[in-house]
């Protein structure tokens, strides 16, 4: 019955990702019209913020999941296999940010990257998270690497403000009046911000939907791992029988 | 017994290591010296820009032979069981950090001052309001000491530790590395009122890093 419950719920999730991608791309596409500064490159921002947005939830859930496994009375495996899902989700909207931001500058800011505070901070936490994702690589026991992960997972958390307060600073002192500052316009409106809306809200599903999958191959890949551990040892033990005057053959035969 | 008695105690260890193996005099300086060496190769020394980009290369390379450091002071304690051997002592995992980061913190010191020497000679630097650049040095000096011992403590043992602590510390000492960078730039352009912010926020960092690892050292100490 729940095994039913949750093939049917990702089945659901997943059917309304591909509806709500399917309307961002008719509204992303066909039904904005061009913005009056930027021209058809407006479209990238339907990716470009939503993915961004992704990245901050996705990392938000590693954090959490985290403290969650941290703190002793909410202990519990899922949890850092929660975390880990999450954080990988979340290195590739950052990548997805990075690039789809790249894209979009070349043709409005005529350059592929700019010392902006917040592309150089998302930058910096893109680096963080893939470290993160190279502690979790490394072989251990479930329950070490759990509380190891963790803990550089909050460590990262709390370098997140570091950072941004350190670039913003760096930024601001030096050059007043960056370039981003005219992408907060908050004038966006009319058929635009519909397109953004649902942007967010197919990436939100994307996210959801890709997030229940690793999380299900992640719980898959711990029980094989298992499984083939449990079957490594018994053919040791029918190796060590096999061999004549081995502990366990039995009297008789000789 | 403290904890402050206790940091002493493990801080001493390391820096008596140190006194007698000599590594980080005869491997991490010239190091340091030889990636000093290099800054001028890549930017020519002729055309004047080495004592204009000067404090970046000196906190580059304080940064870089500083990762040899840290990971030497763990390498320390993976020989002889001596990790198994500082969890038996009964020593607070905070007073363990405290004294790691603190000998960390010490070589750091040294180097740095070396490394000065080294950029006043080599890049004919001129060293203006030397308090704030002394300042601005020590509060980014524990920074670097209390994220790279928590990172140090992380990797330790890992056989993946010389490539996976490189990747896991630089993102969280970056912005270390740009502050200490800033205050420097501005004490010797002779504008100190402009470090005084950049000190400040060093110093709120060393707080954030300490705090960190006063929380997460014991238990990273324990787990492997």
């Amino acid at each position: 019955m729940q095994k039913f419950w949750t093939r049917r719920g990702t089945a659901v999730l997943g059917g309304l990702t591909v509806v709500s991608l399917a309307v961002l791309v008719v509204l992303g596409l066909f039904v904005s019209d061009p913005d009056f500064q930027q021209g058809d490159a407006v479209r990238l921002m339907y990716l470009h913020v939503p993915a961004a947005w992704i990245s901050y939830l996705a990392y938000g859930v590693t954090s959490l999941a985290s403290a969650l496994y941290l703190w002793k009375r909410t202990r519990a495996q899922v949890w850092d296999t929660l975390a880990g899902a999450s954080a990988e989700i979340g290195v590739l909207f950052t990548g997805l940010t990075l690039a789809l931001g790249s894209l979009w500058g070349r043709p409005v800011w005529n350059v592929w990257w700019a010392w902006d505070a917040r592309i150089v901070s998302t930058a910096v936490l893109f680096f963080l998270y893939l470290g993160y994702l190279a502690l979790r690589k490394v072989p251990a026991e479930s329950a070490v690497r759990a509380r190891r992960c963790s803990i550089a997972a909050l460590v990262a958390f709390v370098d997140v403000p570091v950072v941004h307060f350190s670039v913003e600073w760096w930024r601001t002192l030096h050059q007043k009046g960056t370039v981003f500052n005219r992408e907060l316009n908050p004038s966006i409106q009319g058929n635009l911000a519909w397109a953004l809306l649902s942007g967010v809200v197919a990436f939100t599903f994307l996210y959801l939907y890709l997030l229940e999958r690793r999380y299900r191959l992640a719980l898959l890949e711990e029980a094989v791992e298992g499984r083939e551990l449990d079957a490594a040892i018994a053919e040791r033990r029918a190796e060590a029988e096999a061999v004549p005057g081995a502990r366990g053959v039995p009297e008789r035969v000789v | 017994m403290t904890l402050l008695r206790q940091a002493l105690l493990v801080a001493g260890k390391d820096l008596r290591i140190e006194a007698r193996s000599r590594v980080a005099l005869n491997q991490v300086l010239p190091f340091a010296g030889i990636v000093l060496l290099l800054f001028a190769f890549a930017l020519d020394p002729d055309r004047g820009i080495l004592p204009r980009v000067a404090p970046g290369l000196f906190w580059v390379a304080v940064l870089l032979a500083g990762l040899l450091a840290i990971s030497r002071a763990f390498a320390v304690e993976g020989e002889n069981g001596v990790r198994d051997a500082l969890r038996l002592s009964g020593l607070d995992g905070a007073a363990v950090f405290c004294g790691k980061a603190l000998a960390v913190a010490a070589q750091l010191l040294a180097l740095e001052v070396v490394l000065g020497i080294g950029v006043v000679v080599l890049y004919d630097l001129h060293l203006h309001n030397p308090l704030v650049v002394v300042l601005a040095s020590l509060a980014a000096t524990a920074g670097l000491a209390a994220a790279g011992t928590v990172y140090g403590v992380l990797a330790a043992g890992l056989r993946v530790r010389e490539t996976l602590f490189p990747l896991l510390v630089l993102p969280v000492v970056a912005p270390v590395m740009l502050g200490a960078t800033r205050a420097w730039e501005a004490a010797l352009s002779g504008a100190p009122s402009e470090a005084w912010p950049w000190v400040q926020l060093l110093a709120v960092f060393g707080v954030i890093y300490t705090t960190m690892g006063w929380l997460a050292f014991g238990p990273l100490l324990e787990e492997t």
